[in-house]
């Protein structure tokens, strides 16, 4: 103790010395998501930053990713199909992935389950499952890419997403399509339009022409194909076009939120 | 003192270390181009690597992980955004070097040729320590094969990586690794070469400091 108030400046106030250092220490999270443990100590040796510096990183980190979801905005080719399978190649099992156990997963009773229609459409009816079921469905065998490098490829059957945004005037001009789930603590995500408006972007019903199994996400999911799995919300029961930035569950804590294939 | 000659000044430089400031201005080994984009890319390595054993350790491809403590970005979110920052000063830079490497004929001065018998000769002669480290402005054959096979990794790396960030929007790429399982091998082999590469690069460097004096200050 004695050598450390030494160290301490003459002549200013130890505890205000102390409350102004706290206040620049970074929360738990933040250290987190930055960096862990040496690998800190590694980079500040590498860069010559000091310690407080990694605020700066953070925000540097996010402009890029900001910057990257421009750059796959602009690479995002409308035209370009994500490549299809034979059904002998669809991955047996399928996993399930989600950030809880299967047990914990929704358990929606089909009957009461009805998909919200919200924000810049014409017609914010909610739609019964039966009246989705009566919707023309197409069927395609695409790879799940998930954003921790595995993948796996599924037979996927469903109404396409423009198709269903035509059916309710959807205003197509508009920035995003922002889907709600079931999930526990509210899973949600963000999808650009003109993803949403991708002949392969899937209002799912069936995997592997079976209704689709609780696993994966009954009664709906979304299924992008150009995008990584986090992208392909299961249990969905809203969506809202919208031109504002909702945020998503994976996005707000990082992941990039274009996250094109 | 202002006649001496080259090999004054490495008989002189390998006996004493004293060199007079004449003699060390009269021969630039590496260019500060060269050392400035050598830096910036170990730079760029380095982050590209430790998040990349992060990510890996998401979905590992065989049955071990990185320990926490050599990776970078904390959690696999993390990790994403380094390695997706990292990509483009490595990418750039990457580029700037080979586009100035073949245009001031760096590459065909100081690469090649790279003949088999040369490279055995000049191997025998590493292994034996006998290999000559004179003349710092000519690489020996190990040398050539190394750094020439170093850049061939270096860009697939890149291109392997591309593929697997964009396997619809790059599927031709993707499908020339033979589709997305198979590139993540071949990014995760490349990492390993150049990991290996490091080694014994950093080494050799130690093991002949004025080979690493003259990539920092250049003489």
């Amino acid at each position: 103790m004695g050598r450390l108030r030494n160290l301490l400046i003459p002549g200013v106030d130890k505890s205000l010395l102390l409350r102004d250092a706290v206040k620049t220490m970074p929360d738990l999270t933040r250290r987190r998501f930055i960096s862990g443990g040496a690998s800190l100590g590694a980079l500040t040796l590498l860069t010559g930053c000091d310690v407080t510096d990694q605020f700066s990183a953070e925000a540097m980190l996010k402009q890029v990713s900001k910057f990257n979801d421009g750059v796959q905005a602009w690479m995002f080719n409308p035209d370009a199909m994500a490549p299809t399978f034979p059904e002998s190649a669809i991955t047996k099992p399928f996993p399930f992935n989600a950030y809880y156990d299967l047990d914990d997963a929704p358990e929606i009773d089909g009957k009461a389950w009805k998909l919200e229609v919200r924000g810049l459409v014409d017609n914010k009816k909610p739609w019964k499952l039966e009246e989705l079921y009566k919707l023309p469905q197409v069927k395609q065998v695409t790879r799940h890419i998930c954003v921790e490098g595995w993948s796996a490829i599924g037979s996927w059957t469903g109404t396409p997403l423009r198709d269903f945004l035509t059916i309710v005037g959807a205003d197509t001009r508009a920035k995003y399509v922002w889907f709600q789930c079931a999930d526990k603590d509210g899973y949600n995500s963000p999808l650009d339009m003109r993803t949403a408006l991708h002949a392969q972007t899937q209002m799912t019903f069936k995997f592997g022409d079976e209704i689709l199994p609780r696993a994966y996400g009954f009664p709906m999911k979304i299924r992008v194909p150009t995008k990584l799995g986090f992208k392909n919300p299961k249990y969905v029961i809203s969506m809202e076009v919208t031109n504002d930035y909702k945020g998503g569950f994976w996005e707000d804590q990082g992941y990039n939120s274009f996250s094109g294939s | 003192m202002s006649s001496i000659t080259a090999s004054d000044q490495q008989a002189s430089a390998k006996g004493t270390a004293k060199v007079t400031p004449e003699a060390t201005r009269s021969k630039v080994i590496q260019p500060a181009w060269v050392r400035a984009l050598h830096w910036t890319n170990a730079f760029a390595m380095v982050l590209m690597i430790m998040s990349g054993w992060q990510i890996y350790n998401a979905s590992p491809l065989f049955g071990f992980t990185f320990s926490p403590s050599i990776t970078l970005g904390g959690w696999l979110g993390g990790a994403l955004l380094w390695h997706f920052a990292a990509m483009w000063l490595l990418m750039l830079n990457g580029l700037i070097y080979l586009a100035l490497g073949f245009a001031t004929g760096r590459f065909r001065k100081k690469l090649l040729p790279i003949t088999p018998e040369g490279v055995i000769a000049d191997t025998k002669a590493a292994l034996s320590g006998k290999l000559s480290h004179e003349d710092l402005t000519k690489y020996n054959y190990v040398q050539k094969l190394l750094y020439a096979g170093i850049i061939v990794v270096g860009i697939l790396i890149v291109l392997s990586g591309l593929a697997i960030w964009k396997p619809v929007q790059l599927q031709y790429l993707t499908a020339v690794f033979g589709g997305y399982d198979v590139a993540r091998y071949v990014h995760f082999f490349c990492m390993a070469a150049i990991v290996a590469f490091m080694v014994v690069h950093v080494a050799l460097a130690l093991l002949v400091p004025k080979s690493l004096r003259a990539m920092i200050i250049g003489r």
